[in-house]
């Protein structure tokens, strides 16, 4: 290959080649030349060459002059006195092998593009081998797959030191197929365990990339589904076959997802995976209930994890019979001034509120939670306390026997408040002793709406409850856009304190502290 | 046949012309037009062939007619009940009485006393005279017309009437026979004097103006006319005699008084006329004797000459006579009434602004009074800022002399006057001697009291300018033009304004408002509206240059806060635009990056000012709810990473808590921050009983932030005021300095903390509150590295938490009004008005009213109807009964005839037999 001649010649002489091969098995070591180039450094020049060995291998593997069967050595066939047919196809089997070897590899390549291409390449590959087998089926109407192969494609995907997740998003149309999600799974759970057992430190980078996989996988809802795939098959697809029962898929993505949760993953990834773990992966499950090991322990580590991990929690005890122990200990527990600050508030609360919709729940532990989030509630910024508030008011609404927390007629003053905030166990904090004087403080809360909705207690409480699903939402920007916006039907008032200065006054407190000089 | 009255004849031949009722008159006589047209039923509807049909026609007008007969109001009916209660006494025998069983008060009763006999009566003369006759015509075909102008038009005047008569027949004649004639023999006439003898009546006076003759009009006149018609029926009392027999018409008396009032005129002009001739007569004797009686020069030639000329102390003194005065409600006020009044003023402020405060008038309708200062302004009068100043001072116990003093001097140009207050410069040219030393008086006592320089930056900045020299200012205002165009744009307010000195640029800002005072021209409100927006702008970016011009900042403020005043609904926008930006900004860098940084010292500063403009303790503020939320983000959502950062942070939580100071209002953001905030300070060890919330972390690399990294800085280390400078400093402190930044932050944040124990210690969760910080605070305490006076007021701040008192009162709910029970007690509806239905709408009485006047109508007009036929049955009767009569009388001649003719046989046959 002369460069001088430019990329254009380059491609007419891959061409030339081309033809020479595929017209002619005398012309067959023209392949090197091809194979060659894809080990070039331009990235120009590889793609020319992955295109020109995408359709030579094409065309030989729709001609079926690839060797079909278990691949014997090279140096063997070639010594061997086997018939030059014979010898000719294992031989171009084994450049496929190489070519495929070196497709894999240029998974990894710097340049896109040519990542982009190799992998369209291999899926080809995938596909055509999957039609014209290259290995011999066990039994008549046995099903085949190219697993080698997909297996190497997988790897490569799963890279470990980058972060393949744009590849891996060019790789989630192939998913769509039934049969290469299945084995997309199988070949993923291999490659975790794999990796996880070799490296004592796997990188950050390779769980992403899994994690990135994983969570593209989504399995249809109905086995009558599972019909699109990939792989044209000759024959009908036949009832033997594991890849077309929806079952063997669920098994295969738990397989998936118990590998993959079972090592010890980034803290980052554990969220991600809590966040999509209620909608993605449970229902997906062959057995939910496995995943309590995974759920129990996120719930452990405390702060916005186990707040993630109360949703799939409530969903394996509510649909799944889960029991378990302390759950309201423990949701007490979460409660902390962080909960209105992190960013799963909404989701907090929407299930907090879920888990005390119960009447049955015995008054003093609804007592202890009504108090722990008003004291809370000391603590939040305006649009958690709109949300707060009103879910406080409807605890108390819920459940009448703790309408004394706002009402208590005939009450001895007290010196200090009977409630024990630092006591873990909702039943030994004296919650139901106490009064909501929190709410009583917030009544004097800057923000006019908020103190409105603690104005609430004030008069004995309505019947409805209040929703709070608008609020949940609610953020601090919205509040500011809708102060905003709000109508003012008279002139604006006006200070009627003239301005001196920057600072204000002297008793101002700007003045007091600061300086302009 | 016909009969001629005036004009000319018409013949109507044939029963196809249906002639109007009105003309007709079959007996030839006049009868009178108001009595045929009400008792007629339909003037002009066909007329009635036979008398069956002649009842059913009139039924459709009877309504009309009823309603005429039944309110008598012309003059020559007979007088029925009302006329009766007239006449002083009726017929005792002929009234008829009513009785009335129960007295009803307030009921009105219309027909408890009645006069039958009159009534029918008069009822049944009307018929005779109106269906009779029509009942007798009814086969008769020819008519009589009366084609007199305006003979039965009452609406004209008799007067009128004449003239116009005349009018047309001296048209007719001219028409005729008179198409060329020239106009010689005709005659102008004014009341039926020639014109051409009036001309020549040089000195002719109205009769009307004689005052003597003019209020008394004879009594015959008063009568007719004002006397309630009663015309008919006196005059035949009045004038007995031979023409009595005979009852003139209404016609021919109101001719006969025409006559007589004109005779009477004339008459009194003649009189007058001879006067006249009688007095100049005696004049001219007069004077003839007069030239031989007196030789004096007559006085009324020389009067005007000796009027003496005026001379210039006269003018003066009239002039100042003439002047106007000043009202009495503009004189100079006292001071106490001032006082008084500032006073009045600001308790009435101070009220609105608390009623604000608590929301009272949330729930009530929307009928507020406007706002008071707002009110003020809208009316373009000028801005008397001398008066909001002293309301100030007053508010801190200050002196309220000074400022009267000054009040008083500001006579009549108090805008010079307030130009030169802001320069603090005296301008000998253009104001008076007093006032410059009026000037000096306050600038004198503004320096003695030295010892409060910032409280009063312009008096003191005078008293400085009045120190230096003059000629450096005079010549750094001399190179300023006094007019300045307003400005169109940011930039144009820029290129004003940049490059100048603080009180240049004040100048030119103050130029530019009262060159474009509203009150000046029209576009001009608009033009300031605008400027506000862009002295904000300016200040913004003043505020975001590498040092912050703050000083020119701080006073630009005092110019917004004018501008404020003067038009709050615009200024209002232009802050809450400048807090959407800002807001904008911060939102944007959160969703960008996860977090926000703290926004640079232009936003910290529109919030101040935000502050200082609009009431911050209002329930609910179009500005300043926004701007408290604004605040709220940037303690919650910024963390501090930074000296600076922390700098603004507390400059953040002083502001806010300046927004509150009135209210009292809880801030759990600020409580949080300080919490944080006194985190960072101390070496990282987890204590008890407290969590700290976000922004801050409790590990990290900015955990340790204000702990200070060298002990001997901390013992040389003095407490000081925050810089603003230091919130945007990028020029690097060395150690030390950034040590005593720490310190002074750490100092700040104490100070507040103390400021919220106070504030906050009546809260009834106040120790939950707190509860973290306290526990902080003792970590500081424990740590013991502070300097002696942090120490002291970390100390002084728990024992002011520990002072306050923990009593915990339980809640209550407050008692709701219990629902009360349905009553079936009925419902009192109080009568207003007797006789009128109640408890309806007005359409609904007004149908009600015209249902039943219909009801009534239509019985009245059955009843006429039937009672017409009635009448007409009897004049039948009569008819035939005369007729009877008749035959009778002719059976009975006949007879008697025959008879008589009979016997003359009879005798005559007698005779011959007995020959």
């Amino acid at each position: 290959m002369e460069r001088v001649r430019g990329p254009r010649n380059a491609r007419r002489a891959l061409g030339r080649l081309l033809e020479a091969v595929l017209a002619n098995r005398a012309e067959a070591n023209a392949v090197f030349d091809i194979l060659a180039v894809l080990q070039s450094e331009d990235p120009e020049e590889i793609q020319d060459a992955v295109r020109a060995c995408s359709r030579l291998f094409g065309a030989l593997l729709e001609r079926g002059e690839l060797f079909v069967g278990q691949l014997p050595p090279e140096e063997t066939v070639m010594a061997g006195s086997q018939g030059a047919t014979r010898k000719y196809k294992v031989w171009m089997r084994h450049r496929y092998q190489s070519c495929c070897n070196r497709l894999a590899e240029l998974l990894a390549h710097p340049s896109f593009q040519v990542k982009e291409l190799a992998l369209g390449t291999l899926m080809k590959f995938v596909q055509l081998e999957g039609a014209h087998p290259l290995e011999k089926p066990k039994w008549e109407g046995s099903y085949l797959f190219p697993r080698q192969l997909f297996k190497a494609v997988v790897d490569g995907l799963l890279s470990l030191e980058e972060d393949c997740s744009l590849l891996l998003s060019q790789f989630c149309e192939y998913l769509e197929h039934d049969d290469v999600r299945y084995h997309a799974m199988q070949a993923a759970a291999d490659t975790t365990a794999r990796v996880a057992n070799a490296h004592p430190e796997v990188p950050l980078a390779f769980w992403n990339n899994v994690f990135t996989l994983l969570s593209a996988v989504s399995l249809p809802r109905q086995e009558s589904d599972v019909a699109n795939f990939y792989v044209k098959h000759a024959a009908e697809l036949s009832d033997k076959w594991k890849v077309t029962h929806l079952k063997e898929h669920r098994k295969a993505f738990q397989l998936m997802w118990l590998g993959f949760l079972k090592h010890k993953l980034p803290l980052s990834l554990y969220k991600k995976v809590l966040v999509i773990m209620h909608e993605s992966i449970l229902p997906h499950l062959a057995q939910p209930s496995l995943m309590i090991d995974f759920l129990t322990r996120a719930y452990d580590v405390g702060g916005a994890i186990s707040l993630l991990a109360l949703n799939g929690l409530f969903i394996l005890i509510h649909e799944h019979n889960l029991e378990y122990p302390d759950f309201y200990r423990k949701l007490y527990g979460l409660l902390d001034p962080s909960v209105f600050h992190v960013k799963y508030r909404a989701r907090f609360f929407h299930l907090a509120d879920l888990f005390l919709s119960s009447s049955h729940l015995p008054a003093y532990l609804v007592a202890a939670f009504a108090k722990r989030l008003a004291r809370l509630a000391l603590t939040a910024p305006p649009e958690a306390l709109l949300m707060v508030l009103p879910f406080i008011c409807n605890l108390l609404r819920r459940h009448p026997a703790c309408r004394v927390l706002v009402h208590r007629p005939r009450g001895p003053e007290l010196d200090a408040d009977p409630y024990d905030p630092d006591e873990e166990d909702p039943a030994q904090s004296r919650a139901l002793e106490s009064s909501l004087w929190e709410l009583q403080a917030l009544q004097r809360h800057y923000h006019p709406e908020v103190s409105k909705a603690a104005s609430v207690i004030n008069q004995a409480l309505s019947v409805p409850e209040a929703s709070i699903a608008p609020l949940l939402e609610l953020t601090a920007f919205e509040i500011f856009e809708r102060d905003l916006k709000k109508k003012w039907p008279e002139a604006v008032p006006l200070e009627f304190v003239p301005a001196q200065g920057l600072l204000g006054r002297r008793g101002d407190l700007c003045a007091q502290h600061f300086t302009l000089s | 046949m016909c009969l001629l009255v005036t004009g000319s004849v018409i013949a109507t031949p044939g029963r196809g012309r249906l002639p109007d009722p009105r003309h007709v008159s079959p007996e030839g006589t006049r009868s009178p037009p108001a009595v045929l047209g009400r008792g007629l039923a339909s003037s002009g509807s066909p007329r009635p062939c036979g008398v069956e049909r002649l009842g059913v026609r009139r039924e459709l007008a009877m309504g009309k007619a009823r309603a005429s007969g039944a309110r008598p109001k012309a003059p020559g009916a007979p007088a029925g009940a009302r006329g009766g209660r007239a006449r002083p006494n009726p017929n005792p025998f002929e009234v008829k009485v009513n009785r009335q069983k129960f007295q009803v008060l307030g009921r009105k009763t219309r027909h408890d006393v009645g006069l039958p006999g009159v009534s029918r009566a008069r009822a049944i003369q009307k018929r005779t005279q109106t269906l009779l006759k029509e009942y007798k015509e009814r086969d008769k075909s020819n008519v009589f017309i009366d084609k007199r102008f305006g003979e039965y038009n009452s609406s004209i005047s008799a007067e009128e009437k004449m003239m116009r008569r005349f009018a047309l027949e001296q048209q007719r004649h001219h028409e005729k026979r008179n198409i060329y004639n020239l106009n010689e023999d005709e005659e102008l006439t004014h009341y039926g004097q020639s014109l051409a003898d009036i001309e020549k009546l040089n000195d002719i006076v109205d009769s009307d103006s004689d005052p003597e003759e003019r209020g008394t009009l004879s009594a015959e006149l008063t009568a007719a006319h004002f006397g309630g018609g009663e015309l008919p029926h006196q005059r035949p009392s009045q004038q007995p005699g031979p023409e009595a027999e005979r009852p003139r018409s209404r016609k021919e008396l109101i001719e006969e008084l025409i006559a007589k009032s004109k005779q009477e005129k004339r008459e009194r002009q003649a009189q007058r006329e001879d006067a006249l001739e009688l007095t100049e007569k005696l004049d001219r004797d007069w004077r003839e004797i007069q030239s031989l009686l007196a030789r004096r020069p007559p006085q009324a030639q020389s009067r005007p000459q000796d009027k003496p000329q005026p001379d210039a102390y006269d003018r003066a003194v009239r002039e100042l006579g003439f002047e106007m005065k000043a009202q009495p409600s503009d004189r100079m006020k006292t001071e106490e009434e001032l006082a008084r009044e500032e006073q009045e003023r600001l308790r009435r402020l101070e009220a609105e602004r608390v009623r604000r405060m608590l929301g009272t008038d949330e729930d009530q309708d929307s009928k507020r009074p406007a706002h008071m200062s707002a009110d003020d302004l809208n009316d373009g009068f000028v801005l008397d800022k001398d008066d909001r100043r002293l309301l100030s001072y007053e508010d801190g116990k200050m002196n309220v002399q000074e400022e009267q003093s000054r009040e008083a001097s500001d006579g009549g140009n108090e805008e010079e006057e307030e130009e030169e207050e802001e320069e603090g410069e005296e301008d000998a040219e253009d104001s008076g001697g007093s006032d410059s030393h009026s000037d000096l008086e306050c600038d004198m006592e503004s320096e003695e009291e030295g010892e409060r320089p910032e409280q009063e930056p312009r008096q003191t900045r005078g008293g400085r300018a009045t120190g230096r020299g003059q000629d450096a200012r005079g010549a750094a205002r001399a190179e300023l033009p006094y007019t300045f165009a307003a400005p169109e744009s940011p930039e144009d307010l820029k290129s004003l304004l940049t490059g100048k000195s603080v009180e240049e640029q004040l100048l030119v800002v103050e130029r530019i408002q009262k060159c474009h005072h509203p009150s000046l021209a029209v576009g001009n409100k608009a033009k300031l509206e605008k400027l506000f927006g862009f002295l904000l702008e300016y200040v913004g970016e003043l505020a975001t240059e590498d040092p912050p011009d703050l000083s020119v900042i701080d006073k630009l403020v005092v110019q917004l806060y004018g501008l404020c005043q003067m038009f709050p609904e615009s200024a209002s926008e232009c802050v809450r635009f400048v807090l959407r930006d800002a807001m904008h900004e911060m939102e944007g860098t959160i969703e960008a990056k996860g977090r926000a940084t703290f926004p640079g010292l232009d936003v910290l500063i529109y919030l101040k000012i935000a502050g200082m403009l609009f009431p911050t303790s209002d329930l609910w503020h179009p500005v300043v709810t926004p701007a408290l939320v604004c605040l709220s983000q940037l303690l919650t959502k910024c963390p501090v990473l930074s000296l600076p950062d922390a700098v603004k942070g507390l400059f953040v939580c002083c502001v806010f808590l300046d927004y509150v100071s009135l209210s009292q209002r809880f801030i759990p953001e600020l409580v949080n921050f300080l919490l944080g905030i006194l985190y960072i300070a101390a070496p990282n060890q987890p204590g008890p009983g407290y969590t700290l919330v976000p922004p801050f972390r409790p590990r990290g690399k900015h955990s340790e932030l204000l702990v200070v990294s060298d002990e001997g800085d901390a013992a040389t280390w003095q407490r000081r005021s925050l810089s603003l400078h230091w919130a945007s400093a990028r020029h690097p402190q060395t150690e030390t300095e950034a040590n005593h930044t720490r310190l002074s932050c750490l100092a700040v944040c104490l100070a507040l903390v103390k400021r919220c124990v106070h504030m906050y210690g009546a809260l009834p969760a106040f120790h939950d509150i707190t509860r973290p910080l306290r526990a902080l605070l003792a970590q500081h305490l424990a740590g013991g590295r502070h300097p002696r006076e942090l120490q002291e007021l970390c100390r002084s701040a728990l024992a002011d938490m520990e002072a306050q008192e923990r009593r915990y009162q339980p809640l209550v709910c407050e008692r709701s009004k219990p629902v009360p029970l349905k009553l079936f007690t009925p419902r009192l509806v109080k009568v207003l008005e007797f006789g009128r239905k109640q408890g309806s709408t007005k359409e609904e009485q007004e149908r009600k009213r015209l249902i039943h006047k219909h009801r009534r109508e239509f019985k009245g007009a059955v009843r006429e109807i039937r009672k017409d036929n009635q009448f007409l049955a009897r004049m039948q009767l009569s008819e035939i009964m005369e007729r009877d009569a008749e035959r009778k009388r002719k059976v009975k001649q006949l007879f008697s005839s025959l008879a008589e003719q009979e016997g003359e046989w009879k005798a005559l046959k007698r005779k011959k037999f007995k020959k």
